[in-house]
């Protein structure tokens, strides 16, 4: 049985309408709150390639210019931190990872997204592909800023938002699971919002 | 990047607050009997939960203010439009009970072993994680030098002043206000900037490890002056909040 704090009270009201739309334990918010371990990294888009590789392997590598060449999408999603906001009706532009994997032969179950600054973490195959997931280039109808992972992020948006590497750089492709930075200090190996798996064991 | 932590299942526990200390007029430090509390690190925070009359419940992150060895603390600041927050710098008394669970985090942590020397760059209630950093070096007898930055608006708003102004070997504490030029004040009266950076921390060459903490543009400001001085990325380490309404 929970304590009761008397005198506490809800303060956030959830938007209309978008009740089915928060996860529990969310708020929402307008802002745009940046969360991240280190330094903002700053790759000139010269030096800037998107990988997959398996294992030692680089099975495909696409600069700036070619990436740019692939075809792209907008969509809206919603997006949900695990530091609790979630932020509704977020605008994106990218290249659907099913786009980038279908360049390569593979059987891999898991990918391991690896980010400029040392960034990973790590996702089910089945959750990057069949339209769930994007590497996005453009944020509400601009180049995306450094802060928030530009040049280029993965977006992958059913997940808490640490899944959704800032900075991305490629995707390692895996037979089994393992666990990325965050996961490996405790956070959830899958990090679903609606069950709230936050942390190990959540 | 190298992660070392153990992974366990974090499980709520009731914690029953045994003080509540003023820091300024926004920040108070609660402290926290919590038998089950698994041990932390400094450096990491930890969720606590509340539940309104209603059944109502909010969940938010807070940075732990003790060493490892220290009972168990945290210190808040009240953010006008939080919705915890408010709750835990008013309300929040002696004898109350509320629920926690962590250690959370990991990377945001330092001991002994981790070494230096250290360079802490706090703003406003940054300082929080960093306290427990010093107080860390200081209970385990550690040498380390340590070099701390500190800003906040005005000196009022300098949380632990009193502890900080203690003199300890090693340890070199510089202030920073942005809002006021007070008469008599020693320390600089200016925003951390590269400059400001360039003439206070330690110099690369010492491969110095970095903590900041503070609001999003006060760390996107001096991590990245940090690195542009040649501070290795990776021993820049970082803890980012504000702008959010949530705490």
């Amino acid at each position: 049985m929970s304590p009761i704090s008397h005198g506490f009270r809800r303060r956030h009201a959830v938007p209309e309408g978008a009740a089915d739309r928060v996860p529990p334990g969310q708020y929402v918010t307008d802002g745009f709150p940046v969360l991240s371990a280190g330094p903002t990294p700053h790759t000139p888009l010269a030096d800037w390639t998107f990988s997959i590789r398996r294992g030692s392997a680089t099975l495909k590598s696409w600069s700036w210019q070619e990436f740019q060449a692939l075809p792209a999408e907008m969509v809206t999603v919603d997006i949900h931190c695990v530091t609790r906001w979630s932020k509704l009706d977020t605008e994106w532009r990218g290249v659907s990872v099913d786009t980038l994997l279908e360049q390569v032969e593979h059987d891999a179950a898991y990918v391991m997204a690896f980010s400029d600054g040392g960034y990973t973490t790590n996702l089910p195959l089945a959750d990057v592909t069949g339209g769930k997931a994007r590497v996005a280039f453009n944020y509400a109808g601009a180049p995306l800023e450094p802060e928030h992972g530009g040049p280029a992020r993965l977006l992958v948006p059913h997940l808490y938002f640490w899944k959704s590497a800032k900075w991305v750089r490629g995707l390692e492709l895996m037979d089994e699971d393992r666990p990325g930075f965050w996961e490996t200090y405790g956070y959830n190996m899958y990090g679903d919002p609606w069950r709230e798996q936050r942390y190990q064991g959540d | 990047m190298a992660g070392t932590a153990v992974p366990r299942r974090l499980t709520w526990e009731v914690a029953t607050v045994t003080a509540v200390m003023p820091e300024t007029p926004s920040v108070r430090t609660i402290a926290l009997d919590a038998p089950s509390w698994p041990g932390h690190r400094a450096g990491q925070h930890l969720d606590v939960r509340l539940t309104a009359d209603d059944g109502y419940t909010a969940e938010r992150s807070y940075s732990i203010a003790a060493a490892a060895d220290d009972p168990l603390a945290i210190t808040v600041e009240r953010l006008d439009d939080g919705e915890v927050s408010p709750y835990l710098t008013e309300d929040v008394h002696a004898g109350d009970q509320l629920e926690i669970r962590g250690p959370v985090g990991g990377y945001f942590a330092w001991e002994t072993a981790d070494g230096g020397p250290l360079l802490l760059v706090g703003g406003g209630s940054g300082i929080v994680p960093l306290r427990a950093i010093l107080r860390q070096r200081e209970h385990s007898g550690s040498d380390t030098p340590v070099k701390l930055l500190y800003s906040a608006r005005t000196p009022a708003d300098l949380i632990y002043r009193d502890e900080l102004d203690v003199h300890h070997d090693g340890v070199e504490i510089i202030y920073t206000i942005t809002r006021e030029q007070p008469a008599g004040w020693t320390g600089y009266t200016r925003r951390v900037d590269g400059a400001l950076l360039a003439e206070t921390v330690w110099p690369a060459g010492k491969t110095p490890l970095a903590f900041v903490c503070g609001p999003t543009s006060f760390v996107e400001t001096v991590a990245g002056g940090l690195v542009a001085l040649g501070y290795e990325p990776g021993r820049v380490k970082t803890e980012r909040f504000g702008g959010t309404g949530g705490r």
